[in-house]
């Protein structure tokens, strides 16, 4: 049964199966897949049979009239009938389930905004584009968005879920397989779209409670939604350059600014500092300390020529040290400089069998 | 072209009889007012889908409607509709002249129509009882209020457009009455005139309970 | 009968005997020239979508060109080439020589369309060069209310094109019931008329309604009255049900013209009766009533009710039903047949075939639960390209093929049409099958980059569509050639018994020289006619 599993995902292209639900989703699937492929097939070959039996012999040959009996078209009605029902009725109660969360399942609240996750356990941590979940534990996530709407989604749990501005939406899942996962944004929201990627870390159980200890312990003030916290072990006690690197992970600015010269929805962090920058409105300005962060609190005021109005403002996201410390790391990416460490999202590798 | 088309002058090319082409264009005339319908029937939904949501907004809202001046207009518009189908009785009679004076008074109507409309959305405009983010009216706030304006003014606004357009179609059918282009026999563009007058008349019916005694 | 007027096509000259002529032939040659110059230019954009996702980072453009490459390819091939395609060109054509009429009711609404068609096309492309949409031809609020782009021509454009959709749809439905010829009963009426007709209901009844949608979209976006603006109470769903209560029809108004012609095709080059006329002709009727009842299925994952997604299951199943029931009776069709493989039944072939798999993954994607897996990702753009070009675009080559000798009194090279057909056919399925594994894979749509795992199959995908585009551009070629060089076709080339072919090719300015009596089918086949011009093999 395992090896049919297998077999047929990998013949599709599908994901590691990541939960329970997901293998059921799977097995549907294949139901679907196996037995519209026999109709479909059968069609194409009865075609292909008669365009040979009954190929053209002479020119203006005539026909026979055939008419259908009622039967025959009953049967075209009601053999598909059936199999589509059928279908249906295996879909829809899973969908039911999926929409059904359990009474005893943890909530998570996700709030999703151009062009990132964010990621809040009550009374716990908060976290930007990862997260964090026990393995073999229900999940409910609660999900709003600040401004369009955006979909949370994770292949590997066959789930999916639009996030809506000025309400919330729910859904849940119970992971069975510890893991990374890649979590992606499904519904078009403008230039980062493609870049709003996320992770989802299915940790063994212990591991995750002990994770959480250790985040409440070092964040008092983590369950404010707005504050940055640094969930990814960040060490504001190491050198600025590290620490400044480490902001903008956490805040996303690589979703638009590279650092390797390549171009993005923002310009480019490489060689920034000190270079003459043209603007949209035909002043030049030197890319210094004060324009550096001046771009971070008002985005809008000077945009640099051929790219868009559309950062948002990080006034009151970021605390002053932190400002400080990105500049210091812009102030760091130079090409005749020692390369920094490359920065690009979770990559994941490609899905192979077992 | 068949001789028959040279005997009754509005008969196109294609149609075998005159009869088959009033009806073509009667049928294309009704299809087109379902069209219409449809295009109000995003707004009514709207309408129904926000009052749902905002009940005592609505309510609230609505009372600062002027129930005098909507109840007015929709007398003159009643009227107006009864002077537009004596309009085409008298088409079909052969009497042009009667036609042509009923016509005129139902474009009046509909003029006085757009009056009222307009003092009312004066007074709107004055007290700040505007859609959305134009909302500043003092005396009153609370979900779904500015919805309900926002809704008013769009639909009464398409409303409005749909008079202007329908007292434009009666007055080139009254012009043609007067150069005398119907006759007992062809007097169809004054039936699909008041047709479309009729439905600019049912239309605000539907309007004025929603907006004004709800 | 003998013909004294001259051809449409030689009865007068001059450009202007072309704008302002009430000739349906002619206004049926125009929109020829309009929407196959609008298909160039979506499927240029297409192209360039396609070599954008060659790599999986930045490759020949930047995030908002992008996006609005993709806004283009949607609002162009959707409101400029699907929708008018059939309708406008062979349902123009055509309509009222297989109703024995000289013309559609209403000449100069008809000539008016093609000028709303212009207008609409000139304010969305006009649009387009002022800074470009970036919101994908769905519009979805709150994003398109609130981009830094601007939105409002482009929905102008498609309101307006829209207006001209409704007029030609109730041009069509007057037209049927009001200028059929004495004897041309409603059971006799080829099944091409009978799917228009339920085409033209669809356009009349839901059209309107998204006019009306897009333009408070405009207002939205111009003046922020907060009809779909959350902060002000305004609900962003609510345009998603009134978007797809007009767009999930939409997709019929552009899949049923496609069964129209097929059902033509399909008699003609099997020289059989259709199996089980009604079936096929009520199942239009079928489609065009119960896809007004199905638009729930675009919002499984929206947070609409578990009910409410239940029932818009379930009711899809059954639209999947009446298509099911065409596709088994195209294929009796051939049973007893006497066929002749040339290419308008190769493209029949190909609108089978990919109408069924693409059907049947709207099936899967209609059991909700897969649903959720699916929906926004490449498995659903796989499906309804599928569908639109698939099918749709096969019945209109199809069509084109068919119908070429009696627009244009000449044939093509056989030789080059069947080598193009298999090109087609073949790079559309590479273009494609590789899209619906992405979609397994979990790819979303509208993905500017994407991680490496899904390079390898993006990059099979844009050498399909290269083989795609390069199938199509050789169809243009001999088609075009083929109108200076090509063998005089003679009236009825194929042998086919449908009305249409009755007159001269091309045929003459009024049609018919005195109103035909109509006193057989349009596909009977059974018996030899007198007079019937030899087939060439």
């Amino acid at each position: 049964m395992n090896e049919i599993n297998e077999f047929l995902r990998n013949l599709l292209f599908l994901p590691k199966q990541a939960s329970e639900y997901a293998r059921s989703i799977d097995h549907l699937h294949f139901f679907v897949f196996v037995s519209s492929m026999i109709g479909a097939w059968t069609v194409v070959a009865t075609t292909l049979v008669f365009i040979v039996r009954y190929r053209r012999r002479r020119a203006l040959q005539t026909t026979e009239h055939v008419d259908p009996k009622p039967i025959q078209e009953a049967v075209f009605v009601g053999v598909p009938l059936a199999l589509f029902l059928a279908f249906f009725a295996i879909g829809y109660p899973q969908y039911v389930t999926l929409q059904t969360p359990p009474k005893d399942a943890s909530d998570v609240y996700v709030m999703a905004k151009k062009w990132m996750w964010k990621f809040a356990y009550p009374g716990g941590p908060n976290s930007t584009d990862v997260l964090r979940v026990p393995v073999g534990r229900p999940i409910r996530l609660l999900l709003t968005s600040r401004d369009v709407i955006h979909s949370f989604f994770v292949p590997a749990l066959r789930l999916k879920q639009d996030v809506l501005p000025g309400r919330y939406t729910q859904t849940w899942f119970q992971a069975s397989e510890p893991g990374r996962y890649p979590i992606f944004c499904a519904e078009y929201c403008g230039l980062g779209h493609s870049a709003m990627l996320g992770e989802l870390v299915v940790m063994p159980a212990g591991e995750f409670d002990s994770w959480m200890e250790q985040q409440r312990r070092t964040n008092h003030a983590a369950a404010q939604d707005e504050q940055p916290i640094a969930s990814e072990d960040v060490d504001f006690r190491g050198n600025l350059l590290e620490q400044g690197r480490r902001v903008a992970v956490v805040q996303g600015c690589f979703k638009c600014h590279s650092v390797d010269g390549s171009q993005h929805v923002g310009p480019t962090w490489l060689d920034l500092y000190n270079r003459k920058v043209k603007l949209e409105d035909g002043r030049s300005v030197v890319a210094d300390e004060a324009y550096l962060t001046r771009s971070m609190m008002e985005p809008n005021a000077e945009i640099v020529a051929g790219y868009k109005p559309v950062m948002p403002t990080f006034q009151g996201k970021l605390s002053a040290p932190e400002a400080a410390a990105i500049v210091e790391f812009i102030k760091s990416l130079r090409t005749d400089a020692a390369t920094p460490e490359p920065q690009k999202g979770p990559i994941y590798v490609p899905v192979s069998g077992k | 072209m068949p001789t028959e088309a040279a005997a009754t002058p509005q008969l196109a090319h294609h149609f075998p009889s005159l009869e088959a082409q009033e009806h073509a264009a009667r049928m294309g005339m009704w299809l087109f007012l379902a069209t219409e319908i449809l295009l109000f029937t995003v707004l009514f939904t709207a309408y129904a889908v926000y009052r749902f949501l905002f009940p005592t907004g609505f309510e609230d809202a609505s009372k600062f409607a002027h129930v005098a001046l909507g109840a007015t207009n929709t007398v003159v518009l009643i009227t107006s509709s009864l002077t537009v189908a004596l309009a085409i009785y008298y088409a079909r009679q052969g009497e042009s002249k009667k036609t042509v004076a009923l016509l005129a008074v139902t474009i009046a109507f509909g003029a006085a129509f757009l009056v009222l409309k307009g003092f009312e959305y004066h007074d709107h405009f004055v007290e700040g009882q505007l859609p959305g983010r134009y909302y500043h009216f003092e005396g009153l706030s609370g979900p779904g209020v500015s919805m309900y304006f926002t809704l008013y003014f769009l639909m009464t606004g398409l409303h409005g457009l749909h008079v202007v357009v329908g007292m434009g179609v009666l007055t080139w059918v009254a012009v043609r009455a007067a150069r005398g282009d119907f006759s007992r026999s062809y007097s169809t563009p004054v039936e699909l005139g008041g047709l479309y007058w009729h439905l600019v008349d049912l239309i605000w019916i539907f309007l004025f309970p929603l907006f004004y005694l709800l | 009968m003998t013909y004294n007027s001259p051809n449409y096509l030689n009865a007068e000259k001059g450009l202007r005997s072309w704008f302002l002529t009430l000739d349906h032939k002619r206004i049926a040659v125009m929109y020829l020239v309009l929407v196959v110059a609008a298909f160039a230019l979506g499927g240029f954009f297409a192209m360039l979508i396609r070599l954008e996702l060659l790599t999986p980072g930045p490759t020949i453009m930047d995030a908002m060109t992008y996006n609005r490459m993709f806004t283009l390819h949607g609002v162009i091939m959707i409101f400029l080439f699907m929708i008018p395609a059939i309708p406008s060109i062979f349902g123009n054509f055509l309509l009222p020589l297989m109703l024995g009429a000289e013309d559609v009711a209403f000449p100069r609404i008809n000539l008016f369309t093609v000028y709303l068609y212009l207008i609409g096309a000139a304010i969305a492309v006009w649009g387009m060069i002022q800074g470009g949409t970036d919101t994908g031809w769905t519009f979805y609020t709150p994003y398109s209310t609130t981009t830094v782009t601007t939105v409002a021509p482009v929905l102008l454009g498609a309101f307006i094109l829209g207006m001209g959709s409704v007029l030609t749809g109730l041009n069509f439905i007057v037209t049927i019931h009001t200028l059929r010829a004495p004897g041309l009963t409603w059971m006799r009426l080829p099944l091409f008329v009978w799917a228009m007709y339920a085409t033209s209901v669809i356009q009349v009844l839901a059209t309107p309604v998204l006019g009306m949608t897009l333009l408070l979209v405009a207002v939205e976006k111009a003046f922020g009255f907060g009809i779909f603006d959350p902060a002000r109470g305004g609900d962003p769903i609510l345009f998603q049900h009134l978007f797809w209560f007009y767009s999930h029809p939409a997709v019929y108004i552009m899949v049923l013209p496609a069964m129209a012609v097929v059902s033509e095709v399909v008699q003609a080059f099997a020289r059989k009766n259709i199996f089980g006329y009604k079936a096929v002709a009520f199942s239009s009727l079928g489609i065009a009533f119960v896809g007004f009842f199905v638009w729930g299925h675009h919002l499984f994952t929206s947070g609409q009710s578990t009910f409410a997604s239940g029932i818009f299951g379930v009711l899809s199943m059954f639209v999947g039903i009446f298509t099911a029931i065409k596709v088994f009776n195209w294929t009796a069709t051939l049973y007893k047949g006497a066929i002749h493989v040339a290419a308008p039944f190769v493209y029949f072939l190909g609108f089978l075939y990919f109408l069924m798999f693409g059907g049947l993954t709207g099936i899967a994607l209609s059991t909700v639960s897969l649903d959720v897996h699916w929906q926004d990702t490449y498995f659903v753009v796989a499906h309804f390209h599928f569908i639109m070009v698939g099918a749709t675009i096969m019945a209109f080559l199809a069509g084109l093929h068919y119908w070429w000798p009696k627009m244009f009194g000449r044939m093509y090279s056989e030789r080059w049409a069947l080598a193009a057909a298999v090109l087609v056919i073949l790079g559309f399925n590479a273009t494609f099958i590789p899209q619906f594994l992405l979609g397994n894979m979990g790819m979303p749509r509208r993905y500017y980059s994407y991680p490496e795992q899904f390079w390898s199959l993006n990059v099979a995908s844009t050498a399909g569509a290269s083989l795609l585009a390069f199938g199509f551009l050789i169809v243009l070629a001999y088609l075009v050639v083929s109108l200076v060089n090509g063998r005089v076709a003679g009236p009825n080339p194929w042998g086919s018994r449908g009305y249409e072919w009755n007159t001269p090719s091309p045929p003459s300015v009024l049609n018919f020289p005195e109103t035909p009596t109509i006193t057989r089918s349009a596909h009977d086949y059974q018996d030899a006619l007198e007079g019937e011009v030899t087939h060439a093999h």
